[in-house]
């Protein structure tokens, strides 16, 4: 069976992902997800009755199951400093990161 | 069984409540267990092979904190007051739970500084019943795993009644731990099995319930469609007791259902006559995948394994349980092409805000920009497993390729719970109020015998993982052991929110099997504790 997802298909998953990876990771990992595409190819064979709905979840959560929903507005967590001090870099109360790509627009 | 880290919770709490024992007492028994069993507890870029008759169970051991919760319980009684139906039980959580100011690592590098400022839903509600948190136990890296063997934090644990063999995963931590005397509760999760099927390997009872029964606020995802907090025990009384003190609404939680909860211990020993069970020839056979052929091929299940699942049909019947043959449940090997699928779209879409920037780990590297800041950080902090799921999830629900895998899986999804509705349905063909399985395919494997390849290991969870399909409560218990003396988990599955008719059962099977030799066996790591 011919690879589904080639060095160049899996290079871009892997700029799409954010992630860089080693040669070693590169293989093991191509490796798995094509092994892993063949193990889920029996999917396709499958006879799917006509009008078989997409399950979301399994639970039909009726609304009578459902908790109402609360008003859509802002409430302050009170926990900013909390919050802050779990971050890698902060400066005057901010995030903070390197510079950010852009482009110039014409 | 008269050391105190060995009784039941029901038990415990009862003779705490009674002033036979104190709950610091109670804490300092589970200590010393920790200490006598447990050796070195995982950490990052521990020594897998250190420790190879240890359990490791533990990633972190909060026990000042444990000790003041201990004292105040203690304090609580001294002054006339109830602590609660778990007063001075002590459990350990999956540390995939956020505790607030207490490390939750969901076993990952990318979360090893993480300190959360809020608290799993779950943990509150054990504390608030006056349970003791002795810690945070091990688990696969963000839970994707039936092994405990990608745990970023090692030694990954190993499994009490032969620790050269996995406990299971990814509560594995919870299952060992509980089955080792470390705490007689442990909290788990289970997407695809990940509370059963270490349950089973490990020789203790493993509830998921319902999709929406226990909130998933504090509990760091995975698969939002299908994890499900959910207790791991020594004995299904504790089980139930466990499930009155977490169950409910929640509004923290969208998709906590507000259905009212039942007192799960109130018919626990009113016994199983007039219920109908169901035996399914579908989960009476194994598929794996051929890596050879490229293709799947079915398997026989271990005749062990199969005929622990009968004696327990036996021994309900003689209860008066009414025994159903035959009952079809086509789509069950669907289970694990769909859950590939499924389980990997949503793990990436959870995997997304791992960037570096808000909490978490960051790479010390000098980055140029944000976004190599984002690469660094996130190749960094994820191990292999994560990686994988990641990129599997971002292939299988590319624009391009959603039709072919990620809505037909949805649709085999549908299937699925359809099987399931058939079986249960009160007017239907089978009537059924609970199906009885296997938990696994086979007992718990070796360390080391089949990580790495992806595939294999995600079959370890084909009879599991239907019940998180179709969003239904599945509880394992133990069901005997094997000719090498390692447990046999069988499983019942039931209608939406049905878990207190599932808790009965199990608890008429384990009365009715109370005298049965295996049961007086205790796992190895305990021989001398």
């Amino acid at each position: 069976m011919a690879e589904e997802i080639t060095p160049e298909l899996f290079n871009h998953l892997v700029e799409l992902a954010a992630l860089e990876l080693t040669p070693q990771e590169n293989e093991y990992l191509r490796g798995e997800l094509n092994n892993q595409l063949k193990s889920i190819d029996e999917l396709a064979a499958i006879q799917i009755p006509e009008g078989t709905p997409l399950a979301a979840h399994g639970v039909p959560f009726p609304p009578e199951l459902r908790p109402a929903a609360r008003p859509d507005e802002a409430q302050p967590s009170g926990l900013n400093a909390e919050i802050l001090a779990g971050a890698p870099e902060t400066a005057e109360g901010y995030l903070h990161v390197p510079g950010i790509p852009h482009q110039e627009l014409d | 069984m008269s050391h105190l880290a060995d009784l039941p919770a029901h038990e415990l709490a009862r003779r705490i409540r009674a002033g036979e024992v104190t709950a610091v007492q109670a804490l300092e028994a589970a200590l010393e267990r920790i200490q006598a069993v447990d050796g070195a507890p995982g950490r990052l870029d521990g020594d897998r092979n250190e420790g190879r008759d240890k359990v490791h169970a533990f990633v972190t051991l909060t026990e000042a904190r444990a000790r003041a919760q201990a004292e105040a319980v203690d304090a609580q009684l001294a002054r006339g007051e109830d602590p609660g139906p778990l007063g001075g039980v002590p459990y350990t959580a999956k540390d995939i739970f956020t505790v607030k100011d207490v490390i939750s690592t969901a076993a990952s590098r990318i979360l090893s500084n993480f300190k959360p400022p809020y608290t799993a839903t779950v943990v509150e509600r054990m504390e608030a019943a006056g349970a003791v948190m002795l810690g945070k136990v091990n688990l696969d890296e963000f839970t994707y795993g039936s092994s405990n063997e990608s745990s970023a934090y090692q030694p990954s644990t190993r499994n009490p009644w032969d620790p050269s063999r996995v406990p299971g995963g990814s509560s594995g931590g919870s299952a060992a731990a509980v089955a080792a005397g470390e705490g007689a509760i442990s909290l788990g999760t289970d997407t695809g099995g990940s509370i059963r099927q270490p349950a089973s390997f490990c020789g203790v009872v493993g509830l998921k319930p319902t999709y929406g029964r226990v909130s998933r606020y504090g509990l760091i995802a995975f698969g939002s469609s299908l994890d499900c907090p959910g207790p791991v025990t020594r004995n299904v009384r504790d089980a139930a007791l466990t499930m009155n003190a977490i169950a409910g609404p929640d509004r923290r939680d969208s998709t906590a259902a507000t259905a009212p909860v039942p007192d799960y211990t109130a018919g626990l020993d009113h016994g199983v006559q007039g219920l109908r069970i169901g035996l399914s020839p579908d989960y009476d056979k194994l598929t794996f995948f051929n890596h050879d052929s490229g293709k799947m091929e079915s398997r026989q299940m271990p005749e062990e394994i199969s005929k622990a699942v009968l004696d327990a049909a036996e021994a309900l019947a003689k209860q008066g349980a009414e025994i159903v043959e035959g009952v079809p449940m086509v789509h069950t090997r669907y289970g694990i092409p769909c859950y590939t699928v499924i389980s990997r779209v949503e793990a990436a879409s959870n995997l997304h805000r791992y960037d570096g920037v808000k909490f978490g780990y960051r790479s010390a590297a000098q980055a140029k920009d944000l976004r190599e800041l984002y690469r660094r950080s996130r190749s960094e902090g994820f191990g292999q497993e994560p990686k994988l799921r990641i990129l599997m999830g971002m292939y299988v629900s590319a624009a391009q390729y959603s039709e072919q895998y990620y809505r037909r899986a949805l649709q085999v999804r549908s299937l699925i719970r359809g099987d399931f509705d058939a079986a249960f349905a009160v007017k239907g063909a089978y009537k059924l109020d609970a199906l009885l399985t296997a938990t696994t395919p086979t007992t718990a494997f070796g360390m080391a015998s089949m990580y790495g390849d992806s595939v294999l290991m995600q079959f370890a969870d084909q009879l599991t993982v239907t019940a998180n399909h179709a969003g239904v409560p599945a509880l394992s218990l133990p069901g005997g052991l094997s000719a090498e003396r390692l447990p046999i988990g069988i499983q019942l599955i039931g209608p939406d929110f049905s878990e207190a008719a599932l808790l009965r059962i199990a608890q008429s099977y384990e009365t009715a099997t109370a005298g049965a030799a295996w049961r007086a066996e205790r796992p190895a790591v305990l021989a001398g504790a």
